[in-house]
């Protein structure tokens, strides 16, 4: 299957052995994406990999570029700024509402409601991107992020906009639930399909909306606390079966959650520089050593492994990508179904094909 | 134990090769630490390097004068190896990372580890993939195959040595060797397009 | 032979009389219901589907169905980063297309590699294998880049004569309409790139 297929999310491949309808035996082939990123980023200066890192999981190109920056500010040292904290909580929030109604759009679509719920997930993630364009000039690849704190600041109008997107949200997000979370027919294609038990996906180390389905607590933001996300208050929601349907839900309840810190972040943003003004722009050469810096992007903990050798080329860049370990476990999911669930488990899993292959 | 010197201080573990199994069960299953969550395993290459000692030695003048200073150099070749890092956290305590190192005797032929999926399945994929682009071969490893190149590949395209294939792309203001590239890549080509 | 120039035409069209040749409805009918195969392959293809998608809508411009299958396509929009392993399937779905085909090569990934150019997997360029007939600039390119591009085909479509040397590939009995699979080799793709439709270009200095 793959890899060019109507469900895909991109260029994946599944050499499936079938016996008759059910599934016997599934091994994913991966790489028809592989970019050579790590290479490159062995080439470029640190600064220079930060565009590329918009590339890697490309529906979501803020949390990307902060993982990447927390990282090599613990190289090297450095701090941000505490309106910088804000906006990047603000952003990172947003693109998790992108991603995650992005999501349920393309899971309807593999259930086979063709296109129209998509539609109206589109519509939305349409205003979100315009926020993230007024703000960064790109739509989707934004290089926004910069070691030390943001690259520009957004005006009052720019958080009057965002303001009222979070307000609309909330009632989009009903209208949605109306028309899809009690439907029957994705009740019944998805209650039940593709269990994931949590002692499974902790030694498969699934991170992020698939493993809190499986019932274990453990989002890295309440976990690291990183950024300023221990003065938000929020919940973590948790699933009680592991199935697809659980998979589908979380992802609801943390848009509503989003939703939650988005408000109380919109509110308290505080006014400031948004750059650590001893950070160097150019020629930034952090000491010689090591840092892993992590952060829980929408699907999952995306992680960034760095080794300095004084110079202003990483010696050894190395990307750690949710969507990647994630799909450990997508043999064990899907054995015992049909072909028709394979593909609306592997769209429950959430994977992008720019980060599982870099 | 190994220091780790920048501001991030995240020391790492050295453990050798033959013991790196029982080492990473024992993480794993300990009462105090408990790191049931291998969250990334990293590949790096270290190649040859050649390392210049200069030894000083003084010799007294038997004249009474300022003694003769001479040094000598001497070159060494400290032999590369290649090493995989593991980050390793714990879900149910809440605490990391510990990072765990172990390095393979040399880049050529004895480029062999433990693998360490029996203890932590997220390792799976990620081993594979240094398998793939570095060439370090996990023993026990239950599908060890190449995951992001394509299985008639015989190169390691992550290590510093590696060259790429003669794949000429047009540059608009070639300069230094990107003109004999270019100038070499017509003349295979036997023709130009303007 | 006299002809009829565009605005004796539009003025007739205006009296209520519509003038036309086979060529031009023929044509008219081919570049208004231009549909493209669902083959994103990367970033672009993001844009692709949002360009498909309410605000920007490519179904007003003919292109009302992606189709899954490539039998049943005529254009094949390569959005995203072509990898090396990719490149065989690439060339056998363009060959599984019926003529009249097309090729749109969609962000700097497809044209030329864009900035993953340095890479060992990246195919530089779709343009090596497959011929391309617009290539829209980008990284990504917005949605309404992609519905400018659309048009220069339907530009390019509507220009294109039955008979003659301007006639598409299917109408010409000395073209070839199958182009060979390149396969795996030991280091690279063989052959790295298809001679019939990929030269070097002349990087020598201009005067």
């Amino acid at each position: 299957m793959g890899p060019h297929h109507p469900s895909t999310h991109g260029v994946f491949r599944m050499v499936v052995t079938l016996d008759g309808e059910r599934i016997v035996k599934l091994k994913p082939v991966l790489g028809y994406l592989h970019r050579n990123h790590e290479k490159i980023g062995e080439a470029t200066s640190y600064l220079g990999s930060m565009p590329y890192t918009d590339r890697l999981d490309y529906l979501n190109a803020m949390t990307n570029n902060w993982a990447y920056a927390i990282a090599v500010e613990k190289l090297g040292g450095l701090a941000v700024p505490e309106r910088a904290e804000y906006i990047r909580i603000i952003l990172a929030e947003l693109s998790r509402l992108q991603n995650h109604v992005c999501l349920a759009g393309f899971l309807l679509q593999d259930t086979g409601a063709s296109g129209t719920p998509l539609m109206y997930a589109f519509r939305e993630r349409e205003n979100i991107l315009g926020l993230f364009e007024s703000l960064s000039g790109s739509r989707m690849m934004c290089n926004y992020q910069r070691f030390g704190g943001c690259r520009v600041d957004p005006s009052a109008e720019w958080m009057q906009q965002a303001s009222t997107l979070v307000e609309g949200f909330g009632a989009f997000l009903d209208e949605f639930e109306e028309l899809i979370t009690g439907n029957e027919i994705l009740m019944a294609r998805t209650q039940g399909i593709g269990v994931l038990k949590a002692a499974d996906a902790v030694a498969a180390g699934i991170t992020g909306p698939m493993l809190r389905a499986a019932g274990v607590a453990y989002d890295i933001r309440k976990v690291d606390g990183y950024g300023f996300y221990p003065r938000f208050n929020f919940r973590v929601p948790l699933g009680a079966h592991g199935d697809t349907y659980d998979r589908y839900m979380i992802r609801i309840l943390e848009m509503r959650e989003s939703i939650a810190i988005l408000r109380q972040a919109l509110r308290d943003v505080p006014a400031g520089p948004i750059m650590d003004p001893k950070a160097k722009l150019r020629g930034f050469s952090p000491k010689p050593g090591e840092s892993y810096g992590r952060i829980e992007g929408p699907k999952g903990e995306i992680g960034f492994y760095l080794i300095s050798d004084g110079s202003p080329n990483p010696y050894r860049y190395r990307v750690r990508p949710p969507s990647f370990v994630n799909l450990t476990v997508l043999e064990d999911l899907c054995l015992g179904h049909t072909i028709a669930d394979s593909v609306v488990i592997l769209g429950s899993i959430d994977i992008v094909l720019g980060e599982v292959d870099r | 134990m190994l220091q780790n010197p920048g501001p991030a201080a995240q020391h790492s573990l050295l453990v050798s090769a033959a013991v790196l199994r029982q080492v990473a069960e024992f993480l794993r299953d300990d009462a105090s630490l408990r790191l049931d969550y291998c969250s990334n395993v990293t590949g790096v290459d270290w190649p040859d390097k050649v390392v210049v000692e200069t030894t000083r030695s003084t010799v007294p003048d038997p004249a009474g004068g300022p003694a003769k200073v001479t040094e000598q150099k001497t070159e060494r070749l400290e032999p590369g190896f290649l090493e995989v890092v593991y980050h390793l956290y714990s879900m149910v305590q809440r605490h990391g990372p510990v990072v765990v190192r172990a390095r393979t005797a040399n880049r050529t032929d004895s480029a062999t580890l433990p693998s360490l999926t029996p203890v932590w399945r997220s390792a799976e994929f990620q081993e594979r993939e240094i398998f793939d682009l570095f060439g370090v071969v996990f023993t026990g490893h239950p599908d060890l195959r190449r995951i992001l190149m394509w299985d008639g590949f015989k190169d390691y395209p992550m290590r510093r040595d590696y060259v790429e294939p003669e794949d000429y792309a047009w540059e608009p203001t070639p300069h230094g060797d990107l003109v004999e590239k270019a100038k070499r890549a017509q003349a295979q080509s036997g023709g130009a397009q303007t | 032979m006299p002809t009829i120039t565009d605005e004796e035409r539009s003025e007739l069209r205006r009296h209520g009389i519509l003038l036309t040749s086979v060529e031009e409805l023929y044509n008219w009918g081919r570049s208004h219901s231009v549909w493209p195969l669902q083959f994103g392959l990367a970033c672009c293809a993001i844009e692709m589907i949002a360009a498909s998608m309410a605000r920007f809508d490519i179904a007003r411009f003919g292109s009302e169905v992606f189709r899954p299958s490539p039998r049943q396509a005529d254009l094949l929009i390569v959005s995203g980063t072509v990898t090396k392993k990719m490149a065989p399937q690439v060339v056998r779905l363009w060959n599984q297309m019926a003529e009249p085909k097309y090729c749109i090569a969609m962000g700097a990934c497809a044209i030329s590699g864009g900035p993953f150019k340095r890479g060992y997997n990246v195919l530089k360029g779709i343009d090596r294998f497959v011929p391309v007939d617009v290539y829209i600039p980008g990284c990504p390119p917005r949605p309404e880049a992609l519905l400018h591009g659309l048009m220069e085909l339907q530009k390019k479509i509507s220009g294109q004569s039955i008979s003659g040397p301007e006639a598409p590939r299917h109408l010409r009995s000395d073209t070839n309409c199958e182009f060979p699979v390149p396969e795996f080799g030991e280091h690279d793709l063989l052959p790295p790139n298809n001679p019939e439709v990929w030269h070097v270009p002349d990087s020598s200095p201009k005067p």
